[in-house]
């Protein structure tokens, strides 16, 4: 999973511009290449990543759905990885895997797999609390 | 350092359900007052509000590398954000009850990011086990219709096997038994008919797995059985 370090370019208001993005947890933070401190941050809940042209990706919000920023990657292998890595990245998509595992569990078991966390009962990971 | 803060209005005040919301006291950063503020909890980010009706957060608390601690103040039902790092700063908060207090413990504890993704590769993890498990057991697994593939029907336990055949457990599994109502929205697969079990008794080489050993067997039996009822009729005609 690249959660680590990548170089890609970053172009708003059709200007490239070279960037150290690094995705930790569901923020993608982005650098200046010669600096500790990231520029900016992107939370990426209700967003959306599309494959655009070679190499590019983009990511946009569903309240500003025009409004895309855009990456450039290295290579086309590149450009997959950070798509299903960020396609993965929200706490919304978490929280959707965690309920369908434990469905899925609780079907073949009978048991609910949260009882041993003790976070069975939270409204967070009741199946019917969030439809998407 | 810029943040998309469109996006964390929106997060913070769409309708998706908030995993916990509520009036707290919050003390300033440079006067120790403590301002009423509404709070809510959504995944990972603590968002307070000035008013329950205001349209956008004053404020956020992202809940990554933090600890959740009781506070020792004058302040009642307090308890504390505490980040690592000299920069970072401590929030405390202070909630109207020691029920309430506890419950926001408890939920901004476990609200990391971090937190919820220990738990869905846990769960990851005991899913893979099981269809692993499944998939080295003798075939009694069907697909399930309407590519739900992945769920599966409780296994019959499997007994050591005895003159090279597995012996099967006639009896229904426990949760064979208590499924009843599920059988419409999952229809489980017919049960395995009954195998003939190896036999221990009477004729002592009994080989049951080949068809033509149990013909031969039946057969000599018959032909024996013929003889007889042939001696006996020649012996009763006059």
């Amino acid at each position: 999973m690249p959660a680590g370090l990548t170089v890609t370019t970053l172009f708003s208001f059709s200007v490239l511009k070279k960037r150290l993005v690094k995705l930790v947890v569901n923020f993608l933070f982005y650098f200046r290449t010669d600096e500790a401190e990231p520029i900016g941050a992107l939370l990426l809940e209700h967003c959306r990543i599309t494959k655009e042209e070679e190499n590019v990706f983009s990511i946009s919000f569903i309240e500003e759905p025009e409004r895309k920023y855009c990456f450039e990657c290295d290579s086309e292998e590149q450009c997959q990885e950070w798509i299903e890595a960020l396609k993965r990245a929200s706490y919304e998509f978490m929280r959707r895997s965690l309920i369908f595992y434990r469905n899925e569990i609780q079907k073949m078991t009978g048991k609910d797999p949260l009882e041993q966390f003790g976070i069975s009962e939270e409204a967070r990971f009741q199946l019917a609390s969030h439809k998407q | 350092m810029k943040l998309n803060e469109r996006s964390l209005v929106f997060y913070a005040t769409c309708d998706s359900p908030a995993d916990n919301a509520g009036f707290l006291y919050k003390r300033g950063e440079r006067h120790t007052a403590y301002h009423r503020r509404w709070f809510v909890l959504k995944g990972n980010m603590l968002f307070y509000f000035e008013e329950r009706e205001s349209r956008e957060p004053v404020g956020v608390i992202v809940l990554e590398g933090c600890t959740v601690e009781l506070c020792d103040t004058a302040e009642e039902f307090a308890f504390a954000i505490r980040f690592s790092g000299t920069k970072s700063r401590t929030y405390v908060l202070a909630a109207d009850s020691q029920v309430a207090m506890e419950a926001w413990v408890k939920a901004l504890s476990r609200a990391s990011f971090d937190y919820m993704r220990l738990v869905v590769r846990e769960l990851e993890k005991q899913l893979e086990e099981m269809r692993w498990g499944c998939r080295h057991t003798p075939a009694c697994c069907k697909a399930r219709p309407l590519g739900m593939e992945h769920s599966l029907p409780a296994l019959p336990t499997v007994l050591p096997k005895e003159n090279g055949c597995a012996v099967w457990n006639n009896a229904p599994s426990v949760d064979q038994l208590h499924d009843d109502c599920d059988d419409e929205a999952n229809p489980r697969p017919p049960p395995l008919p009954p195998r003939r079990r190896a036999s221990s008794g009477d004729t002592g080489t009994a080989e049951i797995s080949a068809f033509c050993r149990l013909h031969e067997r039946y057969g000599r039996e018959v032909a024996q059985l013929r003889q007889d009822w042939q001696h006996r009729q020649c012996q009763h005609r006059p």
